[in-house]
């Protein structure tokens, strides 16, 4: 039976030894997207994706990827997939085409095939050039990029990404993310992993969030920022007296303040009518709020905010 | 419209590579791996010939046995190079499973018997070439054997069969160990096997207490057939103990290895 979803994991439980990793995931991910696992370093993101990609097994729960039961059909979930780990999984003594092409055979492919399916993402991952060198003289970035093509090689339904830009430096990093944008909507469902909130939220259509072994929050990237208190309004005083008074005023309803700059932001909903009404509170005698500026809440916000509440519940 | 589905270039067949396919396409990586590392190929080439020069022109002109020394040692020196070549596929396999490439291999379906048969085959056809050339110097030398087609044949087969055997058994020892240098540690432990034994001096020249093991061991009834075969002198029955241990070796290894290769590639 096929279903919809590119992933439907229910209850997932995952242990080493006393140390409880997952809690019980449920996840689905639905066909042709990039989705994005965010959570902080330990959250369980890597023994997600290792259960997901069939290298290892959980304790309980179930888990189908594309259409398939990971434990029952392992074999064929494999033809249909693809991992491309944390480290760099290219043989370092091969050149770019002879990585290519042996992972084409091993997919199946006959060599003449392999061959062109080699080319032909050498040419979309901009190592043509690199193609006859030995990988181990590649850059950091064209390895990863090497590495994440041959992922592609078999022309998998789902291609899983650990972290697939960490230890990159910027410029890597957003050549990274042009690749992997362009992959979306090229069918493949693309599920990454980062630590990175930007990462996340420059290329996914959907986003997790795990910590401490369960799902805490998933949707669309900005649909979780209005989730959590939506925008900030951040206010700069004309004195330092100003400030210290609004601060008073304002005392738990401050979110954050910068003694130095005069800053304090709090939370808003960006109404007018309330706005107004903290303005007038805070400066009756319209002197003391040098400017204001209403700011979007970063993704990173939304990941502490969702992680200090998540934290409060235990 | 059948053809639709065959028609699309590049589309993958279910599930992947036939285990015949990955095998061979796992033995050409391991070969093509084995001879870009040019360090150690220099070193698994060239050492076993400055080995046997070393026996023959250092040690031999103080080593009695009863016969020319370069003819007493050469079956020795091909002996001992092959399990040092061979011992070196631990190191290979531990670089193997302890990089990402192994989780790779792993979801495109190739299991314990490619990845063995890959790297055991690859180190089979070097130690068949260093063997080879450690044999062409000897005959520059002057090594004549006086053996027949049919010894040398045998004298060959029982070589492979060894280094299969030494092969399979590194590679079990690749997959227990978790890095490369200890990897390289086990292979001095094969390196030295061959001195307490009939390789380069006579069993009855040493130390008693060592007698027992140095006949007793592996590689004495191999060295004992190779000697024989080559040199037409009756070899006894060293010639089926030889093919009995490398056997046991070989399945005792192979079965490990599989299950060391779930096991080790299933963690975490």
């Amino acid at each position: 039976m096929t279903t919809d979803a590119a992933i439907e994991a229910v209850g997932v439980r995952k242990a080493f030894g006393d140390h409880q990793v997952l809690r019980g995931l449920d996840l689905t991910v639905p066909r042709g997207i990039v989705f994005s696992l965010l959570g902080p370093n330990g959250a369980g993101k890597t023994t997600t994706v290792r259960i997901f990609s069939t290298l290892s097994r959980a304790d309980g729960g179930s888990v189908r990827v594309a259409g398939l039961d990971v434990r029952t059909d392992r074999q064929r979930v494999r033809s249909r997939i693809s991992l491309t780990g944390q480290y760099t999984a290219v043989d370092v003594a091969q050149t770019g085409e002879e990585n290519l092409q042996m992972v084409g055979e091993l997919a199946g492919l006959r060599r003449r095939d392999a061959r062109r399916r080699a080319e032909e993402l050498l040419d979309q991952f901009d190592l043509t050039e690199a193609a006859g060198r030995r990988a181990g003289t590649y850059s950091g970035g064209m390895r990863r990029r090497l590495d994440l093509a041959a992922g592609l090689v078999g022309r998998p339904e789902v291609a899983f990404l650990d972290e697939p830009t960490s230890g990159l430096d910027l410029p890597a990093r957003q050549a990274m993310w042009r690749v992997i944008s362009d992959l979306a909507g090229s069918g493949v469902t693309i599920v990454l992993t980062t630590q990175y909130l930007e990462e996340a939220d420059q290329l996914a259509d959907r986003v997790a969030v795990l910590n401490d072994g369960r799902i805490i929050a998933d949707g669309r990237p900005h649909v979780l920022k209005q989730q959590v208190g939506g925008r900030r309004l951040e206010l700069t005083f004309t004195t330092e007296p100003a400030f210290d008074s609004a601060l008073r005023i304002l005392s738990h309803r401050a979110l954050s303040r910068d003694q130095h700059a005069l800053a304090i932001s709090v939370g808003t909903d960006g109404d007018a009518a309330r706005v107004r009404a903290l303005l007038d509170e805070i400066d009756p005698d319209r002197d003391r709020v040098r400017s204001f500026a209403v700011h979007d809440a970063s993704l990173d916000a939304v990941f502490l905010a969702l992680i200090q509440k998540d934290s409060s519940h235990v | 419209m059948s053809e639709l589905g065959v028609a699309l270039p590049g589309r993958v067949s279910e599930p992947g590579a036939c285990g015949a396919r990955r095998g061979r396409v796992m033995i050409a990586r391991c070969l093509r791996l084995g001879w870009r590392n040019t360090d150690a190929l220099i070193t698994s080439l060239v050492l076993p010939i400055v080995l046997m020069l070393l026996f023959v022109y250092l040690f031999g002109g103080a080593i009695h046995t009863g016969s020319a020394y370069k003819t007493y040692v050469l079956p020795g020196v091909l002996v001992l190079c092959a399990g040092f070549g061979s011992a070196l596929t631990a190191v290979r396999v531990t670089e193997d499973m302890s990089g990402g490439v192994i989780d790779r291999l792993r979801t495109m379906n190739v299991g314990g018997t490619a990845m063995l048969t890959g790297h055991v085959v690859a180190s089979a056809v070097r130690n068949a070439v260093s063997s080879a050339l450690v044999l062409g110097v000897a005959c520059a030398i002057g090594f004549r054997s006086g053996a027949g087609l049919t010894g040398w044949l045998g004298a060959a087969g029982l070589l492979m069969l060894f280094i299969v055997a030494i092969s399979a058994l590194s590679a079990v020892i690749g997959m227990l160990v978790r890095s490369a240098e200890a990897a390289n540690g086990c292979t001095f432990a094969v390196l030295f096997l061959p001195y307490p034994s009939s390789a380069f001096v006579p069993i009855a020249t040493m130390p008693t207490w060592i007698r027992g093991f140095a006949r007793n061991q592996p590689v004495t009834p191999v060295i004992e057939s190779i000697r024989g075969l080559l040199l037409s002198h009756p070899a006894g029955n060293a010639p089926w103990l030889a093919i009995a241990w490398c056997g046991g070796i070989v399945v005792a290894s192979v079965a490990a290895a599989l299950v060391l290769f779930q096991r080790r590639a299933g963690e975490g």
